[in-house]
């Protein structure tokens, strides 16, 4: 045993630190030739009981279903009728509708913060439609699309952003952090991926209970980072847990890319090969591939053959939200240049493509989306907006810390009604 | 009655718990076949089964956030964090999740749970199997947290803890298990068997939360404690010849005002024991409340009574616990005025 002499590292090479570049920055022109696009259909579709290592060849490939003529093609295809895929069609373009009108209220001031989907609508909205109704979902705040799949009703969402008299949550959350218990849509936390191992927990307490209900957990890129991915995952697996572990890869998290979440090195699909869990890449633009996955997964996940890690590839086409400016670290037309698309655009085109839709109902579709939206609003302001609460039932603030309200609470909400009334 | 040291009235709680209700699940690093490195959980997977009673990986975060999943989804769970002192990884999940979830979904998603962790030291435990990390618990909004004294108390506040509808750190003076600690540490323990409290009635009793015990009468100071330190004090005011009236909290969250305010008026002189570290420690918020609401009535400053401002050393543990020589120098002094 010897520790070997210093000395003899003279001509070692100087360590260095990499720290991960995005390939463009604000003024270049993107090019993302460079990333790989399989075919459509070319992707391989085991048998949702197969064991996980026969899906890890998928963790490096990319599930797709629509081809570039616009037909769903390969083993992938979940065969939807026309009416399921006008349904998911409708759910994105509600969804990117109410994005709007909301990124515009904030911007009018009537409220303080929102964040839109856009570009990444087919992931929520095909994952409602594949899945029961009464499965259970531990949202981010980017599946707005599951509310909406759901028929949660658009005013409450609004209510909610606008922390209003009619808002579910008493104007105690930051605007999208809903929670609504009837659409199996669990709080969302602003404390990035703590929801991921709440997922599983509930889908334990499923099996536990010999339930056939089954749940999925939701992450970003950039969340895969923290410890509660690495714990969703270990008691996915330890358990057998029927659980379907999404990370919604869309590229950026706030301003960094998600090479800063270990991109670089592999896939967030392949994070399922070191579990031992099956896991899938899906091009999360293609709301059929997104069904699909989806679809097999929740098999898999109902008959106890296992946990799905499905990494949906994306590209957050629009800023984190209403407090960031992406042209500070990207290219402006970065989103023009993504090489998957847009979700509403390839699926408009498939049933195209099937003679089961066409301009005028298109026009109509979105028309019918903009006049449910305004009048979703027009209701939801009639009960106010952000700048005008936060004066009346101040008391309301001290209710639900504990399911009574202890003597030391009491004597708080006295006091802050007191400074009311000064 | 049968006689039971606090591990067994903790057992004993789980079983007539789990018993009375077959959604109540109990997890926990080495909880399961082998029943808990101090065998608070010996013999419930053999009850219960594996599926209400089973180990989970060294993962604290991931222990409590399966929880949140198990309460949200309509089951409680009772779990197991085997020192205090590995709380930490599970800080996030009890701070940002479990405390708030009442609150954040307005009622529709309560966080029914029990978290049990053994603290304190005493036990050559070193920095990491020692702390008394409570006050990071009561600064929190939402939790409610529990110690016992006695093994009595351990089980009825851990059956009120788990019937309670909010969320509860229960924390377990792993020094006091097997018998009270008068704080001489070179003297033999006692057992429980020796003790009153160690007669625990047989099947379901509670212990309320938000009530604290008077364990011993007085009429010259009042001494406010838990835990470990409630057996400390007592013995130092015993072998001080004080008429102290000695407090036993048992719940720190929500805090049984009333009867401190009563003893403190009666007594005008206040002590607080705590074996935590002293800045910020819950003695501070105690001594606060007693200063707000007693003032008048007192005729001293308030005392505290704490570990030392420094990690828990391995071997200078009694120089670092707050035993009979440091009490009795408080004792000394807010009796001198």
């Amino acid at each position: 045993m010897s520790d070997k002499d210093p000395a003899l590292r003279a001509n070692a090479p100087r360590l260095q630190l990499h720290v991960p570049e995005p390939l463009f920055r604000p003024g270049d022109t993107p090019d993302f030739s460079g990333i790989k696009v399989p075919a459509a259909g070319s992707a391989p579709r085991p048998d949702t009981s197969a064991p996980a290592v026969d899906t890890h060849p998928l963790t490096t490939n990319l599930v797709r279903v629509l081809d570039e003529q616009h037909r769903a093609v390969g083993p992938w295809d979940p065969k939807l009728d026309a009416d399921t895929l006008r349904k998911i069609l409708k759910d994105m373009v509600t969804v990117r509708v109410f994005d709007d009108r909301m990124y515009r209220s904030q911007r009018q001031g009537k409220t303080s913060f929102y964040m839109k989907c856009t570009g990444e609508e087919a992931i929520a909205t095909a994952t409602a439609a594949a899945l029961d109704r009464d499965d259970m979902h531990f949202p981010t705040y980017r599946q707005q699309g599951l509310l909406v799949a759901r028929g949660y009703p658009l005013a409450s969402m609004m209510n909610q952003i606008y922390s209003n008299k009619g808002d579910p949550l008493k104007g105690r959350q930051l605007p999208i952090m809903y929670s609504d218990k009837a659409h199996g849509f669990f709080s969302i936390s602003g404390n990035l991926g703590t929801q991921f191992p709440q997922a599983v927990g509930w889908a334990m307490a499923a099996a536990i209970k010999g339930d056939s209900r089954i749940c999925m957990g939701w992450i970003g890129d950039g969340a895969t980072a923290e410890g509660d991915f690495h714990s969703a995952l270990t008691f996915a697996a330890v358990y057998n847990v029927p659980v379907i572990l999404a990370v919604v890869n869309n590229q950026w998290a706030i301003s960094s890319f998600s090479g800063i979440a270990g991109a670089e090195r592999a896939t967030f699909a392949q994070r399922a090969v070191g579990y031992g869990v099956a896991g899938l890449r899906v091009d999360g633009n293609d709301a059929l591939a997104v069904y699909a996955a989806v679809q097999w997964s929740a098999e898999r996940a109902r008959t106890n053959a296992g946990p799905t890690l499905i990494e949906f590839f994306t590209y957050r086409a629009e800023g984190h939200s209403t407090s960031d400016d992406p042209s500070g670290y990207r290219p402006i037309d970065e989103a023009k240049a993504w090489p998957l698309g847009d979700p509403i655009e390839r699926l408009k085109a498939h049933l195209l493509a099937l003679d089961e839709w066409d301009e005028k109902r298109h026009s109509a579709l979105t028309a019918e989306a903009d006049a449910t939206v305004r009048a979703a609003q027009k209701e939801s302001e009639k009960l106010g907006i952000l700048p005008q609460q936060g004066k009346d039932n101040v008391g309301s603030m001290f209710d639900d810390v504990y399911s009574d309200v202890p003597w030391h609470i009491a004597e708080q909400r006295d006091a802050a009604l007191a400074e009311g009334r000064d | 009655m049968p006689t039971m040291n606090m591990i067994q009235a903790l057992n004993d709680a789980h079983k007539v718990a789990m018993r009375a209700d077959n959604d109540i699940v109990v997890f926990g690093e080495d909880i399961g076949f082998f029943g808990g490195v101090f065998r608070v959980t010996e013999g419930l997977q053999k009850e219960f089964g594996k599926t209400r009673v089973f180990d989970a990986p060294i993962s604290e975060g991931g222990i409590v956030a399966t929880a949140v999943g198990m309460a949200a989804y309509g089951i409680k769970p009772v779990i197991e964090i085997q020192f205090a002192d590995y709380i930490y990884p599970g800080y996030d999940q009890i701070v940002s999740e479990v405390a708030k979830m009442r609150y954040r979904t307005a009622g529709e998603w309560p966080m029914p749970m029990v978290i049990r962790t053994p603290y304190g030291g005493g036990i050559f435990g070193g920095q990491t199997h020692s702390q008394s990390p409570e006050s990071l618990f009561t600064h929190i909004a939402g939790l409610k947290v529990v110690i016992p004294s006695t093994p009595h108390d351990a089980k009825g506040l851990l059956l009120a803890a788990i019937e309670d509808p909010d969320p509860v750190i229960f924390f377990e003076p792993k020094r006091i298990y097997n018998g009270p600690f008068d704080g001489h540490h070179d003297r033999p323990v006692t057992p429980w068997t020796k003790h009153p409290a160690s007669d625990v009635p047989e099947g379901h009793y509670t212990v309320p939360l938000g009530k604290a015990a008077v364990v011993r009468k007085g009429h010259a100071l009042t001494v406010l404690a838990y835990g470990t330190m409630v057996h400390v004090a007592l013995a130092a005011v015993e072998e001080q010849g004080l008429d102290a009236e000695v407090i036993d909290l048992r719940t720190l969250v929500p805090l049984d005002i009333a009867t401190i305010k009563r003893s403190v008026e009666k007594t005008g002189r206040c002590l607080i024991a705590q074996e935590a570290p002293r800045t910020s420690g819950f003695a501070a918020e105690l001594s606060a409340l007693v200063q707000e609401r007693c003032f008048y009535h007192l005729e001293a400053p308030v005392e505290r009574v704490t570990g030392w401002d420094t990690p828990y050393p391995h071997a200078y543990e009694w120089a670092y616990f707050p035993g009979p020589k440091r009490l009795k120098r408080a004792l000394e002094k807010v009796m001198a005025d």
